[in-house]
């Protein structure tokens, strides 16, 4: 009995051990690729062992490509030019590369792998992005589900950034994540506070970077960083603006109201803000505040499904509802969105039948 | 049992005896992948190479490992032969085909669970096939999955372009294709029998 069971025991141990032989021998040889050189714009040059994704051996390298969703290849932003060395189109690739992209070599860096020798040519702005180390020195809840984090910088101490740009914020690797991942987040600070930055950030279930940032994250933590990135700024124009945000898409929308109220731009403002019931609003003082800071500026906040003890007074039904009611600023108005992809999709149907150009509405999807 | 030659063996497992049309093994990844003809060819070619050599070696673990006493043992043994294997199948591809590994992307892993490899090792044993019958039984079921898959990712792409009811796109309108080609594939029936 006993001698069956330790040959049971040996047997199995004996087949996983030659397995496992196997595989670090397919690992040394099939899987290496060896050191491969990379030249970035034809100046900087770097050696690495093949294998990784491009975007991981320039992030390696601290030349931050703007990846805000992390690698999984949904968001697009990582685009980069690859002059040589590439193979074909990965049909990970194709959804987010236009036909002229195409022409232009420009790839996904996050799916494609360096597997030899590589030259790639990279926007000189981008060369101006930078990581950043700072502390976190507060943690608040701004509703049951969304936390405002505030970070000090260290080094380096000071941010320049355009109000409405976001950061991505690195995960270290933890119980859910075996590697460090980096998500994409709004600083809702104004850019003139050049020490701090401050992150609404939501709690997604089960979602890497933020049960991390709400279960783990505590007051006095290093955190990395880097950026900023983005394109949704506010424009200098003259034309009326419309603000729509749900949940933390709050935060570049706060941001750029900061940053108006400071630099006293008199624009006629609108911000509609959609939330589910009324434990979902937040900021309200600060965001009533502003109607006096600001000339013209009219805060709607909207609830979709108020509960009767929620005691709303306030405008009630879906966002794009309310925004069909109470809309009325005509064809020379901007708008800026802010918050899931579907939010953003149905918004930017209201505002166009409404008459504002589609290339006047411009929107950060949260995904 | 009459004797069977490792040859009949092999046509046997293509055609009368196909393992996912006669047995059903495998569908999860054939209604999957089934999309196209290209990845089907790759994911067929990857699962035709696994089956082959899975069933050649848990042939040998079988015979000279665990018989007689461990035969219980059959089922963690051969999936873990079948995992390492599949881990080194995924390097060989990712090595020479970057597109092909992004098309398969989570299918190629799961390749491990697909049923029909393990069910190949297991019918070797019940059917007592000697070494030369198992690695033909394999080659020969991966090839009849690979055949399969690229008839099924043929038939979907010509229907592509028909009006298919809303409710049976996808999943539903494949799993008829593939009852009706099953229904096709009895006709071989009866010309070979291999248990
Ligand atoms: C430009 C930009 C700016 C952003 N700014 C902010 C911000 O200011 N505040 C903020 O809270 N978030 C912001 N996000 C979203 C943020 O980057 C992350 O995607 C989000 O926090 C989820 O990260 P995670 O690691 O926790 O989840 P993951 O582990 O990446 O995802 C877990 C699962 O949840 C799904 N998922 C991912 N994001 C969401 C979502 N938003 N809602 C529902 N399901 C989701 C994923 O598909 C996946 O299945 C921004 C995104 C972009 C692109
Ligand atoms: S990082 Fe989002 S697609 Fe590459």
């Amino acid at each position: 009995m006993l001698t069956e069971l330790l040959s049971a025991v040996g047997i199995l141990s004996a087949v996983s051990a030659v397995l496992s032989l196997l595989m670090v021998i397919a690992d040394r040889t099939i899987a290496n690729y060896g050191e491969v050189t990379l030249i970035v714009n034809d100046e900087k040059k770097f050696t690495f062992q093949g294998g990784r994704s491009l975007l991981s051996a320039l992030t390696e390298q601290e030349i931050f490509i703007p990846s805000a969703c992390g690698g999984r290849g949904s968001c697009g932003f990582c685009k980069v030019k690859v002059l040589d060395g590439a193979g074909d189109y990965l049909p990970t690739e194709l959804p987010h590369i236009s036909a002229e992209e195409r022409n232009e070599n420009i790839r996904l860096s996050c799916q494609l792998k360096v597997k030899k020798n590589m030259r790639v040519e990279i926007p000189a702005d981008l060369f101006n992005v930078k990581q950043f180390r700072g502390v976190v020195t507060s943690i608040k809840d701004l509703t049951y589900d969304i936390k405002e984090i505030v970070i000090r910088l260290v080094d380096p101490k000071e941010i320049s950034f355009k109000a409405g740009q976001y950061i991505q914020l690195q995960t270290p690797a933890y119980d859910l994540a075996d590697e460090a991942v980096y998500r994409a987040y709004s600083a809702s600070s104004p850019p003139s506070q050049k020490d701090t930055v401050e992150l609404e950030i939501r709690r997604v279930p089960n979602g890497i970077c933020t049960t991390w940032v709400h279960d783990y994250l505590k007051e006095g933590d290093e955190v990395l960083m880097n950026g900023p990135y983005g394109e949704f700024y506010l424009r200098e124009t003259n034309r009326n603006i419309v603000f729509i945000a749900g949940g933390s898409g709050n935060a570049p929308i706060k941001s750029i109201l900061m940053d108006m109220a400071e630099k006293n731009i008199k624009r006629k403002t609108v911000y509609f803000f959609g939330a589910r019931t009324s434990k979902d609003l937040f900021l309200q003082e600060e965001m009533r505040v502003f109607e006096e800071k600001l000339a013209d500026f009219t805060y709607i906040p909207a609830l979709s499904d108020p509960v009767d003890e929620d005691k709303w007074e306030g405008e009630t039904g879906l966002i794009t509802d309310v925004i069909d009611r109470r809309l009325d600023m005509g064809e020379e108005t901007e708008a800026y969105l802010c918050g899931s992809p579907g939010m953003i999709a149905a918004c930017i149907k209201v505002l166009t039948a409404k008459g504002i150009p589609e290339e006047l509405i411009y929107y950060d999807k949260f995904a | 049992m009459t004797f069977l030659g490792a040859f009949a063996i092999f046509f046997a497992a293509i055609f009368t005896n196909n393992i996912l049309l006669t047995n059903y093994l495998g569908m999860c990844s054939f209604i999957s992948v089934s999309r196209e003809i290209k990845t089907s060819v790759g994911l067929g070619a990857a699962v035709t190479f696994v089956m082959a050599l899975t069933s050649a070696i848990n042939w040998a673990v079988y015979h000279y490992l665990l018989v007689p006493h461990l035969v219980y043992l059959r089922f963690i043994v051969f999936i873990v032969v079948i995992a390492a294997f599949v881990q080194i199948v995924e390097m060989i591809i990712e090595r020479v085909s970057d597109v092909l590994y992004a098309a398969l992307g989570i299918f190629l892993p799961l390749i491990t669970v697909n049923c029909a490899i393990l069910g190949v090792s297991l019918f070797m044993v019940i059917r007592d096939y000697t070494f030369i019958q198992s690695f033909a039984f394999g080659l020969g079921s991966g090839l009849g999955w690979m055949l399969a898959i690229i008839a099924m990712a043929g038939i979907r792409q010509k229907i592509n372009k028909s009006p298919i009811p809303k409710g049976l796109e996808g999943a539903g309108i494949t799993l008829i294709i593939a009852g009706i080609m099953a229904m096709a594939f009895v006709g071989f029936s009866g010309m070979i029998a291999i248990g």
